[in-house]
């Protein structure tokens, strides 16, 4: 094996002790870092050596480190989840970044989401969300006939394609309005696109974006943010399906 | 009464009511610059096609308080839209970055707004409502506001706010009412930003030619 490659940071990261204290970005030196790190391990590095030292640790949140859980994310130089598109910050690598660089880091901010500590914010918000529409109910009983319930390839794809969401939050860190409405039309769009999310199709748009709107996101202005932030690559033409669906129910329901 | 607190009271409806408002005030412009070229033809096409205008009277009456309405809701729901999505971001961040999906455009919707506010009481107070001295035609009036390098100035500003309003609009009007197709989306936008522009041009047109063309509506 070649010899590692290693680099030196500057690190500012935004430490706040909770939502009721002050917080300040502070920054840190960090040398010999190998490019093959993630960014969190990066950051695990930084940790071991603040404790080391007789600090506190820099609070941010993670499970899978894999790119599918959902559960990491902070704000860096800037752009959620850093620079690289389509790609979660424990999927992110230290070889996208150069020796003396200096990282600001900072957590996803958002009213909806109240800041926790340092970089880890509560995103129950969403669960909000999902718990006001975001299921589908299915009667119980002997099992569908198989291929009963015929989708088209196309609907199919799409429904795949609004469902690759990992409820980060990362477009609502991106948005300039902090609205959450990538995240709520993905969902929306997995269900609108498949028969068995139809019985509750007109509802389901009416409430979720009700939730949306009162835990305080703000309102989409099309900016387009989101989706070149989204490390799941999700596209605002599944807002475009919200505002449809949103539409339709709000002059249809009684 | 249910349907229209959906519409006023949720994100979502407000921005439609948006779209709807905008692509009206949007068509109006339109109209209006294409009336306007009549000023190329010089002061006798202009005074005629103002005539003809008039001579639409109680239509045209009910067509400006129409407008006037468009207009009232389209500001107020963009001051709205805009106050609420300053509270929804109460920390801003210490590095903001795009990502590359704002455009100059997007980014100053709000202010471009302000600007075009600002503009059309000017406009409604010195061209639309103004007491015109006997026997001044319209060509004239126009002439004499144009002449004057501040008014031109002013007067450039504010349309290339309100190119800069719609090179956005045209484009996200249709992204809130839900139209959406992959395969028009880059015509859309492209199209969206070269009607803005060529409105745009040919209201700047105007102040330049009154500045620099002796024979400007004469
Ligand atoms: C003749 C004048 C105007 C025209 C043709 C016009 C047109 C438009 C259009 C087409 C949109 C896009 C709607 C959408 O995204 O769905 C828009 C949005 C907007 N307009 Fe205007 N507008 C005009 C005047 C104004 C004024 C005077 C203001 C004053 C504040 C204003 C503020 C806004 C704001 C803030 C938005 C963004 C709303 C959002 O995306 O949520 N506009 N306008
Ligand atoms: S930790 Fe699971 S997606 Fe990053």
């Amino acid at each position: 094996m070649s010899s590692a490659i290693t680099i030196d940071l500057i690190l500012k990261i935004w430490r706040q002790q909770n939502i009721h204290a002050r917080g300040a970005l502070q920054t840190y030196t960090l040398n010999d870092i190998s490019t093959d790190m993630s960014f969190l391990e990066m950051l695990d590095v930084l940790n071991d050596q603040l404790v080391l030292a007789g600090y506190d640790p820099v609070a941010f949140d993670h499970d899978c480190r894999e790119g599918i859980c959902g559960m990491c994310g902070a704000v860096v130089n800037g752009q959620p989840h850093g620079p690289e598109t389509e790609t979660t910050l424990c999927q992110l690598h230290m070889r996208h970044f150069k020796t003396g660089d200096t990282l600001v880091i900072e957590p996803f901010r958002a009213r909806a989401f109240k800041l926790v500590k340092d970089l880890v914010v509560d995103r129950s918000a969403f669960d909000t969300i999902i718990q006001a529409g975001g299921y589908v109910s299915v009667n119980t009983g002997g099992a569908q006939d198989a291929n009963s319930l015929p989708v088209s390839q196309k609907n199919a794809e799409e429904a795949m394609d609004a469902a690759a969401c990992i409820g980060c939050g990362a477009c609502v860190a991106a948005c300039p309005n902090a609205a959450a409405m990538l995240f709520v039309s993905g969902k929306i769009s997995q269900f609108a696109l498949l028969p068995q999310g139809h019985p509750e199709r007109r509802e389901r748009a009416l409430n979720m974006v009700k939730a949306m709107d009162e835990e305080g996101f703000g309102n989409c202005t099309n900016e387009r943010e989101c989706e070149v932030s989204c490390p799941k690559g999700l596209s605002i033409r599944n807002i475009a399906r919200l505002n449809r669906e949103f539409l339709k129910a709000a002059i249809s329901l009684p | 009464m249910r349907i229209v607190r959906r519409f006023c009271g949720s994100s979502v409806g407000k921005k439609v009511i948006m779209a709807v408002t905008g692509m009206s005030l949007a068509g109006f412009v339109l109209v209006h610059v294409l009336g306007n070229t009549a000023i190329y033809f010089g002061a006798e096409s202009f005074n005629s096609y103002a005539a003809h205008l008039h001579e639409l009277d109680p239509l045209l009456k009910v067509f400006e308080v129409v407008l006037l309405l468009l207009f009232v809701v389209h500001v107020s729901f963009g001051v709205s839209l805009f106050i609420r999505n300053r509270f929804a971001r109460p920390q801003r961040y210490a590095v903001s970055q795009s990502s590359g999906g704002r455009t100059l455009g997007s980014v100053t919707m709000f202010y471009t707004g302000l600007i075009i506010l600002a503009f059309i009481a000017y406009h409604l107070w010195s061209v639309s409502f103004s007491s015109r001295p006997f026997m001044t035609s319209i060509a004239d009036l126009i002439r004499a506001h144009l002449q004057s390098p501040y008014v031109a100035g002013l007067y450039m500003v504010s349309v290339s706010a309100m190119a800069l309003h719609l090179s956005h609009g045209l484009w996200s009007l249709w992204q809130s009412l839900g139209g959406s197709h992959p395969a028009y989306d880059t015509l859309l936008r492209r199209g969206a930003l070269a009607l803005a522009v060529l409105v745009g041009c040919v209201f700047v047109s105007f102040p330049i030619l009154a500045q620099v063309w002796d024979g400007f509506l004469r």
